[in-house]
């Protein structure tokens, strides 16, 4: 019971004049921020982290975590409105998102994504409240062998998201995971693939580089082609009675993937190697095997708009635990916020709960209060983003296209990288031409840089020896599901054969 | 001769004219655009705390009259910021936040064609020591157990560090070099990865900073075996140095800001007093304590000669590595 | 389209061949006692993305994936119009950057797009290409405190006024 008076003094804190004001414009400003292809919650934390030495510390982190929390809602708007993924956790949200915002429904798809940030946001609190400690334990009981059987597992969860031409979904794949090797080998020390020599190869290629390459530019002049720039999205006017429509269809399609994204993400976000990204991936997956109707998955779905974005809120969240409890940041936007701390003389770690039990507590309270804030103020502006949807196309393809260069650029500060961004949207052009499908790229370079160390590092500890992947308690049953998931279509397919061979 | 002395006045004058914002701001350069405040490390290390510090306490006194720009160009183990200091556009408006990667990396890199003699030593913030660790359980309590461990384990005891050619490994090839021990070194990204695997028991020992065992040494997960400081360090009375073990090594991270190679003289005395007044601050002295870091100021021509015996140094403690 | 799907095939299993002979510059193989090398696993995938080169050229042989049944063009003279109309103008975009500043090459860029491929009027066109850039500078120097880009020196002064308002 002691857990309750201390989140009440939690929410009572939040709800102070000064911090409630600071949570609504940390909400709104972090939902732009978010929504700005390129841009995400790590640079509005960051800029906003000096302004904080004017209040108190437990304003300061709550203002900055309502920044957090508003960008996580922020980044589904760019998915579905622009089709851009503005951050790596919002890839899977596009692969719905944009379908609907095609057929006109982008408000359903905003609306769901809003309701199912907050489910997965509010979810996601309750569990940190009632299990913080036993989670710590948890986390830190994934060792690098676990993170590369988890990163199997979201392989394995993706094997059905590629095209039907497998030789090219495999292309893909491995594609994307050599591009994700370029630069610098940790574990070596070594450069590796410096493309034809050149320096700026050295930083490596983010996933941003590719995603606005692929869906920024190349899906872009892909769309023109195809429709001969003729593209029509009759987006109906916003009324408050329509919203309320979609609301509740947003309700009954998607609330299967909210409760799996929710629960699934809030695990994944929880481990500090994995985070947000993968959380919402597997969500996407896991959301997409249990679905009675798979086949709608990619063709504009609220249950898979649903799913990662409320795993990705939900991830967020969870991913704040390892940085309280154990001072160590799950994501970049938890790595500045752990200096914002250092910064206002706290020590993040085991003992914080102990000596700052009232900052702690402040923080969870706002937790509860900005996910309430964030949901009404992203419903709130969802009719100004459908109505960017109703410009005409020859306004909103350069506008699209300069959002792309621009937000790639303060991405990556990075004039190699914006070269990088019109190659491959090129490329992808092409690719697309051909049926290349490019989200297993995509996901690839993701996930390649988490697994990669990680099962260097496993055979490092085992001195060359596969089986640690078999014979550790949590590494164990995980390797064997993703491997079964990953022979499970082969089976299928075998069977299939077998049947027709029968008859 | 008239048409010259002419020439030469109306060269004066209109120089006058030309050069009088100029002249005002030799006397008193002041920086006409953001400034680029490149972090040679990503976001949520050592040196990202450290300028993020330098730039909310720069900005909370409002010290400069264009704001540090703090941008993480971490890399190529800090080679993205040193190939971009080396090729700045504009050499006055840009600076770095170092890490000993600015020493090993253009020695590990030869490719990069980086000399950092070349660049402008603005100002030392301090240094960070560095500490070995090992988790409670572990039953081990000083260096002699943790040297029978590690020798009756014979090269299955496991460290942690932040690769191949970083500080910790440096310092940990020295330690295995004259103790003669076999250690098995499993390079992760990041100080906060290899500290979360040290108390999850994932690998045994780490040599790391103190600012990143801090939450868990206070909370009394983590025992601090050796320090590779100069003399004993206040935060850790009981904790020997390895020189009183004989051996006269010694290994600190430099938290230094530098300029940009060609930055001028005017914009390099402006930011070394900006940075001058920031190291004075109480906030940043009380930042010192607590993170455990040790003061080192030195002035320019000392840093450049200070620079040179690390860059010394560092190749011969990276060519003993690379055998 | 036919020739078209191989083209790109063996284009993809060329730079598959480049990326194996790149990594190859590390250890590929499984070195003992250590695991795989620094090399060993963009090399290996590499091999995967040549095998699947050669099992798409495999597939194209056979007549099995659409494209390599089609007779049609790859694209008509509208489409290749479009795509270098288009991506050249994005690409232009970019090489206009280093010369007159990130916020001059969006001004360009949008009179380029609006006014000669979507034949918008003067007005609205001039409209967008002056205030999404002020509208631009504004967001990112100003709130985000990120430096786009600046040209080449004659840029300058408009950048040092513009300093001056916000600052």
């Amino acid at each position: 019971m002691e857990v309750f008076s201390s989140l009440a003094d939690g929410i009572l804190l939040a709800l102070m004049p000064i911090n409630l004001m600071l949570i609504l414009i940390g909400v709104t400003v972090g939902l732009f921020i978010g929504a700005m292809p390129g841009l995400g919650s790590v640079n509005g934390v960051a800029i906003l982290l000096p302004i904080t030495f004017l209040v108190p510390p437990s304003s300061a982190i709550i203002f900055l975590a309502a920044i957090y929390y508003g960008a996580m809602y922020g980044g589904a708007i760019s998915s579905v409105t622009l089709g851009i993924p503005g951050a790596s956790t919002a890839v899977a949200t596009t692969f719905d998102g944009r379908p609907l915002a095609l057929q006109g429904r982008a408000s359903l798809a905003l609306v769901t994504a809003a309701l199912a940030s907050f489910v997965g946001g509010t979810v996601a609190t309750v569990l940190f409240t009632l299990f913080a400690p036993l989670l710590a334990t948890m986390a830190l009981s994934f060792g690098p062998p676990e993170i590369f059987a988890l990163m199997l597992l979201a392989f394995a969860t993706f094997v059905g998201l590629g095209g039907d031409d497998i030789p090219k979904t495999i292309f893909s794949i491995c594609f994307g995971l050599v591009l994700a090797t370029v630069g610098f080998d940790t574990i070596s020390g070594e450069p590796r693939l410096v493309l034809f020599d050149i320096q700026g190869f050295l930083r490596g290629i983010g996933f941003i580089v590719l995603a606005i390459g692929v869906y920024g530019i190349g899906e872009m002049i892909w769309t023109i082609e195809q429709t001969r720039g003729e593209v029509t999205t009759t987006n109906p006017k916003m009324t408050a009675k329509g919203m309320m429509a979609d609301s509740k269809e947003a309700t009954k399609k998607g609330w299967k993937g909210t409760l799996i994204g929710s629960f699934l993400g809030f695990f994944v976000g929880v481990l500090p190697a994995a985070g947000a990204t993968p959380g919402s991936l597997m969500s996407y997956g896991v959301a997409k095997m249990l679905s009675r109707t798979p086949e709608e998955y990619g063709k504009g779905s609220p249950d898979g708009v649903a799913a990662p974005e409320a795993a990705n809120n939900s991830a967020s969240t969870g991913s704040m635990l390892p940085m309280l409890t154990l001072g160590i940041p799950g994501s970049p936007t938890t790595a500045i916020l752990l200096g914002g701390m250092v910064i206002w003389g706290l020590t993040p770690g085991p003992r914080l709960f102990l000596d700052q039990s009232e900052f702690v507590w402040g923080l969870i309270g706002s937790f509860y209060i900005s996910n309430l804030a964030a949901v009404l103020i992203n419903l709130a502006f969802i009719p100004l983003f459908v109505w960017m949807l109703r410009m005409p196309f020859t306004i909103l393809a350069p506008l699209i296209f300069v959002l792309s260069i621009v937000g790639g650029f303060a991405a990556s500060r990075s004039m190699h990288d914006l070269w990088l961004i019109v190659i491959f949207g090129l490329g992808a052009f092409f690719m697309r031409k051909f049926d290349y499908p490019l989200a297993p790229a995509v996901l690839a370079i993701v996930l390649g840089p988490i697994a990669e160390p990680t099962l260097r590092q496993s055979l490092l500890l085992s001195s060359g020896d596969p089986m640690i992947f078999l014979n550790r308690p949590i590494a164990g049953p995980i390797t064997v599901i993703a491997i079964f998931l990953i022979l499970l279509p082969a089976f299928k397919l075998l069977r299939r054969k077998k049947r027709v061979a029968a008859n | 001769m008239k048409l010259t002395k002419r020439l030469f006045l109306g060269l004066a004058v209109g120089g006058t004219l030309a050069t009088l914002p100029i002249s005002a701001l030799a006397q008193d350069w002041q920086p006409t655009r953001p400034i680029d405040f490149t972090i040679m490390a990503g976001p949520g290390g050592g040196a990202d705390q450290i300028a993020r510090f330098v730039q909310s306490v720069v900005e909370a006194n409002d010290m400069t009259n264009r704001p540090l720009i703090p941008t993480n160009r971490g890399g190529g183990s800090g080679a993205e910021a040193l190939l971009h200091l080396n090729d700045a556009r504009d050499p006055d408006h840009t600076l770095m936040v170092t890490l000993n990667s600015f020493y090993t990396t253009p020695i590990r890199q030869e490719a990069l064609g980086i000399d950092i003699e070349t660049f402008t030593p603005i100002t030392m913030m301090g240094v960070d020591p560095f500490v070995l660790w090992v988790h409670k359980d572990s039953g081990i309590t000083d260096f002699d157990g943790f040297l029978a461990k590690v020798r009756e384990m014979d090269g299955e005891y496991v460290m942690g560090g932040t690769g191949a050619g970083q500080e910790d490994s440096i310092v940990i090839a020295y330690m295995s070099g004259v103790y003669d021990l076999d250690i098995k070194y499993i390079p992760y990204d990041g100080g906060g990865a290899v500290a979360k695997d040290l108390a999850g028991q994932q690998i045994m020992a780490t040599v790391n900073n103190p600012a990143e065992a801090k939450g868990f040494y206070e909370a009394g997960d983590f025992v601090p075996l050796l320090a590779f400081s100069d003399t004993r360090m206040d935060a850790y009375p009981d904790v020997p140095t390895i020189k009183e073990l004989g051996h006269d090594f010694s290994y600190y991270n430099q938290r230094a800001i530098v300029g940009a190679p060609g930055m001028s003289d005017e914009a390099a005395a402006y930011y070394r007093d900006i940075f001058g007044q920031v190291y004075a601050s109480d906030a940043w002295q009380d930042y010192l304590v607590s993170e455990s870091l040790s003061p080192l100021p030195m002035d320019e021509a000392e840093t450049r000669a200070y620079w040179a015996t690390q860059v010394a140094n560092h190749r011969q403690l990276l060519s003993e590595i690379d055998g | 389209m036919r020739q078209g799907e191989i083209s790109l095939a063996g284009f993809l299993a060329l730079f598959s061949l480049y990326l194996m002979w790149k990594s190859a510059e590390l250890p590929i193989g499984y070195i003992r006692g250590q695991g795989p090398g620094g090399g060993f696993w963009p090399f290996w995938l590499s091999v995967g993305m040549l095998l699947s080169c050669c099992a798409i050229a495999w597939n194209w042989w056979r007549g099995k994936s659409p494209a390599s049944v089609s007779d049609e063009p790859l694209m008509d003279r509208f489409g290749w119009r479009t795509v270098i109309l288009v991506g050249g103008g994005v690409a232009g975009f970019v090489a206009m950057i280093s010369v007159v500043s990130m916020y001059g090459a969006v001004g360009l860029f949008l009179v380029y797009y609006l006014r000669f491929l979507g034949r918008h009027s003067w007005l609205l066109t001039l409209a967008m290409a002056i205030v999404l850039p002020i509208a631009l500078f504004f967001f990112f120097e100003g709130a985000m405190q990120i430096s786009m880009p600046q040209g080449m020196p004659f840029t300058q002064p408009f950048f040092d006024v513009m300093y001056d308002i916000i600052y």
